[in-house]
């Protein structure tokens, strides 16, 4: 395991860099241009836009990113203990057992507090106008 | 080996590599569109080619000579660069990959890999992570509405199947204790008849999930949320045009082809297979057959799952991701933990 292992992958960037670079200059420079207002403008089907693409999004996308740091973190700890697993023996397993037990006592809290409801007010609004008789069954 | 020597070599394996990425994706192109053609009782393509499989051809020449209209809007440096960044981890990705068995030549031995990495698994998922980018960027430097809302869906999907993928490859390197991808091809070696016995397979939920996931992380049907076109157009390329386009489009098959690719050599024992008792001089082809009819197989499955299942709503698809795969992996996990912990060292009261 050398340096040299990583030199096929150095070579691939490069080519894949100047391989899409060229295509598109080439592209570029072959292909007609005939630009038109219309065709400059952002497309929506047709529709002159009126404002700017928002600019703020629901929290919940926030959330999952979060979310996927931990775990993110997680596999990092579990590979490397994994790829040396016999040397740990049933201690390492018990280790590893309370690591990811506490991973999804996590899952557990955050799917507890809705984290990972998504279209909360689209569901309340479909039981209640359009299936009342689970609100009402889910009461009883 | 002398330096010029090794550069040699890591060129011509780039070269044959990229030269290959790009052939199987006009075949993949074809492939796919024959196959969900005769899913749908349609014809497909036939005019260009024979069995039109020129098709794909004539349409990227074709995407050549359009023009790459650039809206008003755009940040153009990030806008010029979401193409690049999404064909180049897909092409890097492909070089772990072995897809046959080492051959002699002379006095050297010379893997049918890129390059093996004792990180490969590591360098796998860090690049597909680094794919969330391109469409990232793709959709915020459009300046338009679509490409946005496509690509912060893309953005979560991505990294909520990308933790599910990331745990179910756990247990495969609790089984065969290394990331390195050739060690784990060499793990799965056996005979063919006790395969069952010897390919990680054996870890069947692992198998499932990190093919779902796969699936949802190539943003494909039914977790192609992020092109949705009934809902926005075309999602993060809607703005891009021309060989611009064509870009996005190759880099999708090129991820789907490593996908495959990554889900045999992994689970379903890579290139090893029956030789049929060949002479030495012919044993060579064998593994590279085995490795393209495994995977072409899987590809079959993912073009078999868009011609079958409708697109999943985008609550269904952060639960099913949230509440349902990655519970699943953790419990896997700590079962398989288990298991292969009472193989190895016997019971713990023992």
């Amino acid at each position: 395991m050398t340096l040299a292992d990583y030199l096929p992958i150095a070579l691939m960037f490069v080519l894949g860099v100047g391989f899409a670079s060229v295509a598109m200059y080439f592209s570029w420079r072959i292909a007609p241009k005939k630009p038109t207002p219309e065709k400059l403008a952002p497309y929506e089907c047709g529709i002159v836009p009126l404002q700017e693409p928002a600019q703020r999004f629901p929290v919940k996308f926030y959330m999952v990113a979060m979310l996927f740091v931990i775990f993110d973190v997680e596999i990092i700890f579990l590979f490397a203990w994994a790829v040396r697993f016999d040397q740990f023996g049933w201690a390492g397993i018990a280790a590893v057992g309370i690591f990811v037990a506490l991973l999804i006592e996590t899952l557990v809290y955050v799917w507890k507090r809705g984290a990972l409801d998504w279209n909360v007010a689209r569901r309340a609004r479909y039981r209640r106008v359009v299936a009342p008789e689970r609100v009402q069954e889910e009461a009883a | 080996m002398t330096g010029w020597e090794t550069l040699l070599t890591a060129a011509i394996k780039v070269a044959v590599a990229f030269a290959l990425l790009l052939s199987l994706t006009i075949v993949l192109v074809w492939f796919e569109r024959k196959i969900v053609a005769d899913m749908q009782n349609r014809l497909g393509p036939t005019r260009a080619g024979p069995y039109g499989m020129l098709q794909t051809v004539a349409d990227g020449v074709k995407l050549l000579f359009k023009e790459s209209v650039t809206p008003r809007r755009v940040e153009f440096a990030l806008y010029i660069a979401a193409p690049i960044a999404a064909l180049v981890p897909a092409l890097l990705i492909f070089l772990v990959i072995p897809i046959g068995r080492p051959f002699t030549l002379g006095d050297r031995v010379i893997d049918l890999a890129g390059t093996d990495l004792n990180v490969a698994v590591l360098y796998v998922l860090a690049l597909s992570s680094l794919a969330v980018y391109a469409v990232v960027l793709a959709g915020w430097s459009s300046g338009s509405k679509y490409p946005l809302l496509g690509a912060v869906r893309a953005s979560a999907q991505m990294i909520s199947y990308e933790a599910a993928m990331g745990l179910a490859l756990v247990p495969v390197i609790l089984f065969t204790g290394t990331t390195s991808i050739r060690a784990i091809v060499d793990a799965q070696a056996g005979e063919f008849l006790s395969f069952l016995g010897i390919w990680n397979i054996v870890l069947v939920p692992s198998f499932l999930i990190f093919f779902i996931a796969g699936v949802a992380e190539t943003n494909r049907a039914p977790f192609d949320l992020v092109e949705a076109e009934s809902e926005i157009v075309g999602g993060y390329h809607t703005e891009y045009s021309g060989f611009r386009f064509a870009l996005f489009f190759l880099a999708e098959y090129i991820n789907i082809f490593n996908i495959s690719a990554l889900t045999t050599t992994l689970f379903l024992g890579g290139w090893h297979g029956p030789t049929f008792g060949a002479p030495e001089w012919l044993a060579w082809v064998f593994p590279i057959v085995w490795f393209f009819v495994k995977t072409v197989a899987l590809v079959f499955v993912f073009v078999w799952i868009r011609a079958s299942l409708p697109r999943m709503r985008y609550d269904q698809l952060m639960q099913f991701g949230w509440k349902r795969l990655i519970p699943l992996t953790l419990v896997w996990i700590i079962l398989s933990t288990v298991a292969i912990g009472f193989r190895r060292f016997g019971a713990p009261w023992g």
